[in-house]
């Protein structure tokens, strides 16, 4: 799946910088390091943006198209920071036969956020994922972590309503 | 050498030790098709279309990458072969954007010759989905269109590998993977410095130079237009490749003949100003080292390089050259000091310059090329756009006569001849600065040590009693190291040479695209290059001060190298840019 850009603002502080330029010290010299530097980027902020990336090209001589190139190869790292609500689409057959494809929409459609992005004030994020074994319960989606299983269109508006008030 | 006895389709055959099955099967003029094996640059071995049968293999092998081995069996055109290449050029096809009628690289296309060679014509195969993908020109020189592209990654290859640049990359993966730059950046917003070694790179319509023909046939249709052409020095020993002839045939004559035969007002030798530019920087040169200038001086007439150095290397371009290149300062000249003499306002004259580099298309906009209130230079075209100009214009090139550049800039030295292959610009200017310090002429014209297409070259002289100790580059990849070695004290140089292109400008990326069968096996730089330096040991004036249109010009116009007027129309200056622009 072609991953999508951020348009979230990038938050980084200076601490993280300072860790993840240590992190680039230890590996600088080690051949094919560039995938545990990402991974212990991403540890370090959450996401991998443009400004992430320019550090690690910059601290490990590599190019920023070939470290983007890696990013998108593998599924793993992540553009766009999770949402302060993060909301989960399973994509897996049972729930997708199971109008998965809909309610993905719906919610789309309702948060103004696309599937694998995240809204520009960083609250909301929206994923299409795959098979989470809960198939008995399809279609689901999960929100922070909470199952939503059995869900109806209608369902859904409902459920979004909850997150809306809440200080998440 | 050392030789090894392999079996090809039955029969016996010798094979260089060491050679991969690809080199054995050519050696025994026995074709294997490749797609993406870029000899040295790319050799992924994973497109899958040099497949070949070995005896005692459990499998296909890919004949560019495996080792050929004493005594090995190879078969390359048995039923397995050729259903295994046809279902792989099956594949990339039903991805494929098929409409050759109208593309840039019909009848020059590795793919589409090898679905001819291997009929691959059913169209039911294709069906299916395919991407759409918008075609990206935001750049002045380069157009790409993924519709076309199969993924053979050369060009990824050919930016990193040969010029250690690497603003292109795959993108994403499985059937969404595209070759893009980071964060589906435009081109225009990422560090390229416009070589164009990715479109020569290219087997497909996937990559090309941005066309500029159009308004030259505008120009050329308006009575109002006073419409020049300049070709530049490595024109002649390329353009014939356009029209089917050997690399390395000089075509000067009917290169000539034939822009006389578009209907130019003008048609003018880049050799004269390859000249200008080697009288203007001889005299920085000396310059510099005598009053104690910034050195080592670096040569300015390739913008791809002029590129590089500003977004990978911003601390050396005080050492830049401020000589504008041949085809700015043909522009300058013709728009003043020439269309003065012949009653033209430079609003009405339209230059058009022949090239061998996309880069110069970016040149001709930059802030300080246009020295009389109007561009220099109105349109830059590639040897490419020239040969298909030629074509449209009905003009069978093979048969024409050899014809001479029109007076006044008629004639070009030697030294200017040569300033289309690695170290000719260096060995041009040595020419004449020697003869400048020393005061009497030259012994030997020849500076062997600078000359070939080696990547570095070093070598000290001496001029009268001062010592000059040069380097030449060709290939951003090549400059680097040459940078790196100044930055850290290991190099002591005063002069140096980069072009941005591997070999120079014969090699440029709007030189015509040969395709990998030929690239692989044939040292194109040399034959090119061997083109410039033969015609140069014929000519008569082989040394750019002795050039009479230069004097003529200086005498009449300019004044002195480096003299107000020189300055003001022959010089320019530069920008430290940030690699990274978002
Ligand atoms: S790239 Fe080749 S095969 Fe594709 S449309 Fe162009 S000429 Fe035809
Ligand atoms: S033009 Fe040169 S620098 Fe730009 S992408 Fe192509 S090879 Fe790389
Ligand atoms: S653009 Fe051309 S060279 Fe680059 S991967 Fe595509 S087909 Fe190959
Ligand atoms: S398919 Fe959705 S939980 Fe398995
Ligand atoms: S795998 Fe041999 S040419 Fe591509």
């Amino acid at each position: 799946m072609k991953k999508k850009m951020t348009t979230v603002t990038f938050k980084g502080t200076p601490e993280q910088e300072a860790q993840l330029i240590q992190v680039i010290g230890e590996y600088k010299n080690t051949k094919g390091a560039l995938m545990p530097v990402l991974q212990k980027a991403q540890a370090i902020y959450g996401y991998l943006p443009l400004e992430v990336q320019k550090i690690v090209a910059e601290g490990m001589d590599v190019s920023l198209a070939e470290i983007y190139g890696v990013i998108t190869f593998y599924s793993q790292f992540l553009l766009n920071p999770k949402g302060d609500v993060a909301i989960d689409v399973c994509m897996g057959t049972a729930c997708y036969v199971r109008g998965a494809g809909d309610i993905l929409d719906k919610i789309s459609g309702s948060l103004g956020v696309k599937s694998g992005e995240t809204s520009d004030d960083g609250r909301y994020s929206l994923e299409g994922v795959r098979c989470i074994g809960a198939c008995g319960l399809a279609p689901v989606i999960t929100i922070n972590g909470s199952v939503y299983g059995r869900l109806k269109l209608g369902e859904v508006d409902k459920i979004l309503d909850k997150y809306k008030e809440k200080n998440i | 050498m050392e030789k090894i006895n392999v079996k090809i389709n039955g029969r016996d055959y010798g094979a260089a030790k060491n050679s991969t099955i690809l080199e054995a099967c050519r050696e025994a003029s026995v074709e294997v098709p490749t797609l993406c094996y870029m000899k040295g640059v790319n050799e992924p071995g994973s497109c899958r279309i040099c497949l070949v049968e070995v005896k005692g293999a459990r499998s296909l092998v890919a004949a560019c990458v495996a080792p050929a081995n004493e005594g090995m069996e190879i078969f390359t055109n048995t039923k397995a072969v050729q259903k295994a290449r046809k279902i792989n050029l099956e594949l990339i096809l039903s991805d494929h954007k098929k409409d050759c009628l109208s593309c840039i690289r019909n009848q020059n296309c590795e793919l589409q010759k090898m679905c001819k060679d291997f009929s691959v014509d059913d169209e039911n195969y294709f069906k299916g989905d395919r991407n759409e993908y918008k075609t990206e020109g935001s750049t002045e020189y380069l157009v790409r269109d993924n519709n076309k592209c199969i993924l053979c990654r050369r060009c990824v290859a050919a930016c990193e590998k040969l010029q250690d640049i690497s603003v292109i990359g795959a993108n994403d993966r499985g059937f969404s993977t595209h070759i893009g730059c980071a964060f589906e950046m435009d081109l225009s917003d990422v560090a390229c410095v416009g070589c164009g070694q990715c479109i020569v790179a290219c087997p497909t319509g996937a990559l090309s130079e941005k066309d500029d023909t159009r308004q030259i046939w505008e120009a050329i249709e308006d009575p109002s237009k006073h419409v020049v052409v300049c070709a530049a020095p490595s024109i002649r020993a390329t353009l014939g490749e356009c029209f089917g002839m050997e690399p390395g045939s000089f075509v000067e004559g009917k290169m000539v003949a034939a822009l006389k035969r578009l209907g130019f007002d003008g048609v003018y030798d880049m050799n004269m100003t390859a000249d200008l530019t080697i009288m203007e920087e001889a005299n920085e040169l000396i310059d510099r080292i005598k009053n104690n200038g910034r050195l080592p001086l670096i040569t300015s007439c390739s913008p791809g390089w002029i590129q590089y150095c500003e977004y990978y290397y911003p601390e050396f371009t005080e050492n830049l050259s401020t000589c504008k290149s041949p085809q700015q300062m043909f522009g300058a000249v013709y728009k003043s000091y020439y269309a003065k003499k012949k009653n033209l306002d430079p609003k009405d004259v339209f230059v058009v310059s022949v090239i061998p580099c996309t880069a110069k298309k970016f040149e001709i906009a930059r802030d300080g090329q246009s020295a009389n209130g109007v561009r220099d230079v109105d349109a830059a075209v590639t040897t490419r756009e020239l040969g298909r100009m030629i074509t449209k214009a009905g003009i069978n090139f093979n048969n024409l006569p050899d014809e001479k550049f029109d007076s006044p800039i008629e004639t070009g030295s030697g030294a200017g001849m040569i300033f289309g292959a690695t170290g000719g610009v260096m060995e041009a200017a040595l020419r004449t600065a020697a003869e400048t310090i020393m005061g009497e002429p030259l012994e030997k014209l020849d500076f062997e040590e600078v000359r070939g297409i080696e990547g570095v070259k070093k070598a000290a002289y001496k001029l009268g009693d001062l010592e000059v100790k040069v380097a030449v580059a060709s290939g951003t990849a090549n400059a680097k190291k040459i940078l790196e070695a100044v930055k850290s004290g290991e190099l002591d140089v005063q002069f140096v040479e980069i072009m941005g292109c591997p070999g120079g400008c014969i090699n440029g990326g709007g030189q015509p695209v040969q395709p990998m069968s030929v690239r692989n096996f044939t040292d194109l730089k040399t034959a090119r290059s061997k083109a410039l330096y033969d015609a140069d040991a014929k000519l008569k004036v082989r040394k750019s001060h002795e050039n009479p249109v230069i004097k003529e010009l200086y005498d009449n116009y300019l004044g002195e190298p480096g003299g107000e007027k020189a300055h003001h129309l022959l010089h320019t200056h530069y920008t430290k840019r940030n690699k990274y622009k978002k």
